[in-house]
């Protein structure tokens, strides 16, 4: 046991953690971008809301849920203990800095991810801590009509307060009544300052994924003329630009179509 | 017409010949010793020939302040030719100063223009403390390489050298690592004052090589053990030691260094057994 943990309290092994779950961290934004592109999808919220509903009620998507909200927590304090550890490391600074080669994201990683973090937390106090706490959201009754395909869409006020979600087929019509965090989403994007913060964040998530995709194959020592390039290519134009963007999209796509429209 | 120009090249050359010279102004760390705090002071260095080396000209600076009854700069050198790693100096926010691949012996004042004002620091770095004035005290980095950083060798008849084959690309690599002079840049040089890119040019160095591979293992780790010990910071990969090492070692030995690591920790032959030693 005792080497296990100093495997992991030298700095490599720090470094090793933060590569991980910084990785693991990637590879959820590619699911989360990939289900908020439903967003876009001009149906009242009807693919959206049964989205939101089906992550948390698949017992297997809750389980990863708590992997990630602990890697969350280990990425940072990890970042954290790393960077009181390098700042000892230097305890008197030069007076002259000059440019260097180092990219400024490189530079910058502590308060890209800080930005990240403050977002994190308001983002999942808007939505995730709503939709499991928020006894006043409201709920939606969509009805599809399983002949003519046609969705029509009511809210629906729950016989009892526990009601999570049902659906059911009547006259082959089949009606699904879940909770409506879409019409959260629509008043959240309705406020500008929260659409501007959600696009710096997502400018923040760009540049910290730009040098810590990259970065985290570094540290485990994975770097190969013939798969580096493809990873830096990966970094740079898919977790880098594609994600980002698609994510400051949604914001700015739902101010545009609710506000000024 | 070829004539013409040919005079005025040689004016030219004749005039930087005897007019060259420069005057710069040095702000300079002057620190008594590692307990007391330091602070900067501004000397004047005059008639300086763009020839001399960035060392020659501390040489003739100390020689103003010593006939003046001052205490003179105290810096690192030995060889002045680029291969002992002793001299040092963050010279203008560059360790080794501006110019790449080259370490402070090799720098020349042509380098710099005349009226420049030129800051000279030690490197800052708590594993690094200094001594005095730009001397800095680089033992932590012999602590690491006696932590590990060396080849076992039995006594015994040499063997034949075209016995023990080795890929072309491999000794490259091996050879390129070596020329790490260990004079600590990349520690000046990185944000978080991490030794990484010596620690791994050294491990490569040996690790590459069929000598070294009984030790490989063992090696990364208890020279990575010593280099936490000695409160060196972790590696960013930001690549600032790379561009401002003056062997220009590769950061691809980092990368080498944290597989090593991890293979030894995790998957090696010699670690799944219970230690015997």
């Amino acid at each position: 046991m005792s080497e296990i943990k100093q495997t992991f309290n030298s700095s490599l092994g720090k470094k090793l953690i933060m590569a991980l779950t910084g990785l693991f961290l990637c590879t959820f934004i590619i699911v989360h971008v990939g289900g908020n592109l439903l967003l876009f999808s001009n149906d009242n919220g009807f693919g959206f809301n049964v989205y939101a509903n089906f992550l948390t009620h698949f017992p297997p998507i809750e389980v990863i849920a708590y992997i990630l909200y602990l890697s969350i927590v280990v990425h940072a304090l990890y970042a954290l203990i790393i960077t009181l550890k390098n700042r000892k490391a230097r305890p008197v600074g030069y007076a002259v800095t000059s440019k260097s080669d180092a990219t400024w994201s490189s530079k910058n990683m502590g308060l890209l991810g800080s930005i990240l973090l403050l977002f994190i937390v308001i983002h999942m106090s808007d939505f995730w801590f709503r939709y499991h706490n928020d006894k006043t959201m409201g709920f939606k009754e969509y009805r599809t009509d399983l002949g003519t395909g046609k969705t029509t869409e009511s809210t629906y006020t729950p016989p009892v307060a526990d009601f999570s979600h049902s659906v059911s087929t009547e006259n082959n019509v089949e009606i699904v009544r879940v909770k409506d965090l879409h019409a959260r989403v629509v008043y959240s994007f309705s406020q500008l300052w929260y659409v501007i913060f959600y696009v710096i964040a997502m400018g923040a998530l760009s540049f910290h994924l730009l040098h810590g995709f990259q970065s985290a194959f570094r540290t485990l020592g994975w770097v190969h003329r013939k798969y580096t390039p493809i990873v830096y290519a990966v970094g740079t134009w898919f977790f880098a630009v594609i994600i980002p963007f698609l994510f400051a999209l949604m914001p700015v796509w739902y101010y545009y179509q609710n506000v000024i429209k | 017409m070829y004539l013409i120009l040919d005079t005025n090249y040689l004016i030219q050359n004749l005039k930087e010949m005897s007019n060259g010279n420069m005057n710069l102004t040095l702000k300079v760390w002057r620190q008594k010793n590692a307990q007391t705090s330091g602070k900067f002071v501004s000397y004047k260095a005059e008639n300086i020939s763009p020839d001399m080396s960035f060392l020659e000209m501390l040489d003739v600076v100390n020689e103003g302040l010593t006939h003046k009854g001052d205490e003179p700069i105290n810096f690192d050198h030995d060889c002045r030719e680029g291969i002992c790693g002793m001299c040092s100096l963050y010279i203008n926010g560059h360790p080794h100063g501006p110019k790449r691949g080259v370490t402070t012996c090799q720098l020349h004042m042509r380098t710099f223009h005349d009226g420049e004002t030129i800051t000279i620091e030690p490197w800052r770095a708590s594993a690094f403390p200094v001594v005095k004035d730009l001397a800095v005290d680089r033992s932590a980095f012999d602590r690491i390489q006696q932590a590990g950083g060396y080849v076992s060798v039995n006594t015994g008849v040499t063997t034949d050298g075209n016995a023990l084959l080795i890929p072309k690309v491999i000794a490259d690599e091996a050879f390129n690592s070596a020329t790490c002079i260990g004079c600590g840049a990349c520690v000046a040089a990185c944000k978080n004052a991490s030794a990484m890119l010596f620690v791994s040019a050294k491990i490569t160095q040996l690790g590459l090589l069929p000598q070294g591979q009984p030790e490989r293992y063992s090696r990364v780790q208890s020279m990575v053990a010593q280099m936490d010990e000695e409160g060196f910071g972790s590696c960013t990969n930001t690549g600032a030691c790379e561009a401002e090492c003056p062997k220009e070692i590769k950061l691809t030995n980092i990368a080498r260094m944290n597989n090593d690591f991890l293979s030894a920790k995790l998957f090696r032959e010699e670690e799944i057994h219970e230690a015997k030693h």
